[in-house]
């Protein structure tokens, strides 16, 4: 049964504690990835998406912690497991690339050092086969030059190249999963074109599976199988590109869709979501997003709404729709 | 003497001495030869890659770098060292990060104050108040966050006090560098539809500069596309995003995700290979052609002027 999907996240809960109190950054994500699949996570800065990331391979900062929830890899669940087995899972099993090739390298290792270091520590390779392998994993994303490039220092390098080397060294020792956090936002656009290609190709190519985690709804359009949309540490809406992109069903993801220029040109005016994003220390009881939300209802300030499944099968948890599938229902049983 | 142009600029160069040796400076050219006109309530956007020059151009114009080259006129005044401190009245900026663009230790009111107080445009404290409330009222800021400091406010609230700020001094014109760039996507739209309102209502005229050609595309009457200091294309927007000339400006548009999934999935994307040359070591000729897909022998020899290929739509390129 839990064979199906490579990685499944039952209702987690991360928690950040600070002085000023406790921030509930993850309130309760749900979803499940299946093996060569590329699942986007989408939302705005501090709607909980990147924590859900750095949850999943236990990279949180000291003061946070996973409060409740699970995630299975493989049918194991790995917020159970120990500092050795958590070594283990990153690099081999799972691993991530960030937003900032500049400063997630370290500047005073060559890039074929910090490259070795991962084949080194996951594999039984010896040092020259490790050497060879990191010429091979360059050449795979495009570096030219790799002989060359691995006795170069990260200030060498663009930061397209520096991208591509993360990418490498990420996919080193043949992950099942690649996490990417926000991977092009530092990039230029043309050089963005690239990384975004090189993934897709790498991604054919070797069968693992994504998670791309970001705030650009274009990156998520053109290279999302499926697509959750988070808000205030929340899932709205979850499903494939197209359900979110004609049919959504949460008023934050029509929100959303609303307030980005279209793609055609049509100087038509974007509508703005009203008001500012949520303080995450200070939590509505009800749904996170019902105080911009221009349809809330009563009910959506006192009580979390429930996840709905829409007709056609994609997820949101919005009373709105809840209500709209009720209505509908009831008109089906009465006709 | 009115050309009915707002904003000239003719021909601006902007060299930086960088130290490439223990006694050798060598000029590192950031801007080589830019020309364009501003009409009075208009928006040119800017866009570009990093390091194009794109920002360096919007500050030349105001004068916060001495041009090493030529002229920028202000409706049809040249603007010299000598009147430019009357001109910084007409012409202001609005930052891309709200965050270290305002001084946390001035209150709302100061910041917003701090212009109508250099240019003495009031005559008494209770007119200065009267103004600032109303310049917050204009941007959508409540009276009483006046008293309050820049920390207390979130992104999009910030960028509103720098566009009161800068529209203090009743400006014709105003360079926004990168000004949405750094907001969500939900408050982004906030302040665009404010850029687009405040025109209407006072007629001023943008510069727009930013890397986000959709956003650009939505805002500008006009879009100027720079590569390695110089604008490769210059026309107006839709004509530029439909009917692209330059095969930069061909490549860049390719490249924008599209937010839409079957529209992105069709995009053939054109890839430019390799990075954007180092400005320091310009190429020869066309500084593009190293990336080129049309490059010829004389795109090295010589480097294409921008040139009218019909209706005001400007490019620089042999091959097209």
């Amino acid at each position: 049964m839990g064979e199906e999907y490579i990685l499944q996240v039952k209702d987690l809960h991360t928690s950040f504690f600070t002085d000023s109190g406790e921030v509930r950054a993850v309130n309760g994500v749900t979803f499940n990835l299946a093996p060569g699949k590329i699942l986007g996570i989408v939302g705005e800065s501090g709607s909980g998406k990147s924590v859900t990331a750095y949850s999943i391979m236990g990279i949180l900062a000291s003061t946070g912690r996973i409060m409740s929830g699970e995630v299975l890899y493989k049918g194991q669940d790995i917020t159970k497991f120990d500092k050795k087995q958590m070594k283990n899972f990153r690099g081999k099993c799972c691993s991530i690339i960030f937003q900032d090739p500049m400063t997630s390298l370290n500047p005073v290792f060559t890039i074929g050092n910090q490259l070795m270091e991962a084949i080194l520590l996951h594999t039984d390779k010896d040092k020259k086969q490790a050497k060879e392998r990191a010429i091979e994993m360059l050449e795979l994303v495009g570096v030219n030059e790799p002989a060359k490039r691995i006795r170069q220092y990260p200030h060498e390098l663009s930061g397209g190249m520096r991208q591509r080397v993360m990418i490498a060294m990420a996919l080193a020792c043949e992950p099942d999963i690649l996490i990417a956090d926000e991977p092009t936002t530092a990039l230029d656009v043309t050089i963005q074109a690239q990384i975004l290609e090189l993934m897709q190709e790498l991604q054919k190519k070797l069968g693992m599976a994504i998670i791309m985690v970001t705030h650009d709804l274009g990156v998520i359009a053109d290279m999302c199988d499926e697509i959750i949309v988070m808000y205030g540490g929340r899932v709205c809406e979850r499903g494939t590109a197209e359900d979110i992109f004609y049919r959504p069903a949460h008023e934050y993801t029509k929100g959303l869709l609303r307030s980005i220029p279209k793609a055609d040109g049509s100087k038509e005016r974007l509508v703005p979501i009203a008001g500012t994003p949520i303080n995450l220390l200070n939590m509505p009881k009800g749904c996170a997003f019902c105080a911009r939300c221009d349809e809330a209802m009563k009910i959506c300030l006192t009580e979390v709404p429930p996840q709905v499944q829409m007709p056609d099968g994609h997820y949101a948890s919005c009373w709105l729709a809840y209500r709209d599938l009720a209505v509908a229902q009831e008109k089906g049983a009465q006709g | 003497m009115s050309s009915g142009y707002l904003i000239e600029v003719e021909d601006l160069k902007q060299y930086f001495p960088v130290k490439t040796g223990f006694f050798r400076t060598t000029p590192l050219k950031a801007v080589d030869g830019v020309t364009f006109k501003i009409k009075p309530g208009e928006t040119l956007g800017l866009v570009g890659e990093s390091g194009c020059g794109k920002t360096t151009v919007g500050r030349s114009i105001l004068r916060l770098y001495e041009p090493t080259a030529g002229t920028v006129k202000f409706n049809g005044e040249e603007i010299t060292e000598k009147n430019i401190a009357v001109h910084r009245k007409d012409m202001q900026m609005v930052f891309q990060d709200p965050y270290s663009s305002l001084n946390p230790r001035m209150t709302v009111e100061d910041i917003i104050g701090e212009p109508l107080d250099v240019h003495k445009l009031y005559a008494n404290k209770k007119e200065r108040r009267e103004k600032i409330l109303a310049l917050m009222e204009l941007v959508g800021l409540n009276a009483e966050h006046a008293t309050r400091y820049a920390h207390e406010f979130s992104g999009g609230q910030r960028q509103r006090i720098g566009i009161a700020r800068a529209l203090a001094v009743d400006p014709k014109f105003i360079v926004c560098d990168e000004a949405v760039s750094a907001l969500d996507v939900s408050i982004q739209a906030q302040v665009i539809n404010m850029f687009e309102d405040l025109q209407q209502k006072l007629g001023v005229a943008y510069l727009f500069i930013a890397h986000d050609l959709l956003v650009v595309r939505h805002i500008s009457n006009r879009i100027a596309v720079m590569y390695l200091g110089k604008v490769v294309e210059i026309g107006d927007a839709d004509e530029v995003y439909e009917h692209p000339i330059h095969p930069y400006t061909e490549s860049l548009l390719s490249a924008v995700p599209i937010p839409d999934p079957i529209t992105a999935r069709q995009n053939r994307r054109i890839v430019l290979s390799g990075d954007v040359p180092s400005p320091m070591h310009m190429p020869t000729g066309c500084a593009f052609r190293t990336r080129c897909r049309f490059a010829t022998d004389k795109c090295a020899e010589e480097c294409p002027a921008l040139a009218d290929k019909g209706g005001g739509h400007f490019a620089a390129c042999h091959n097209r």
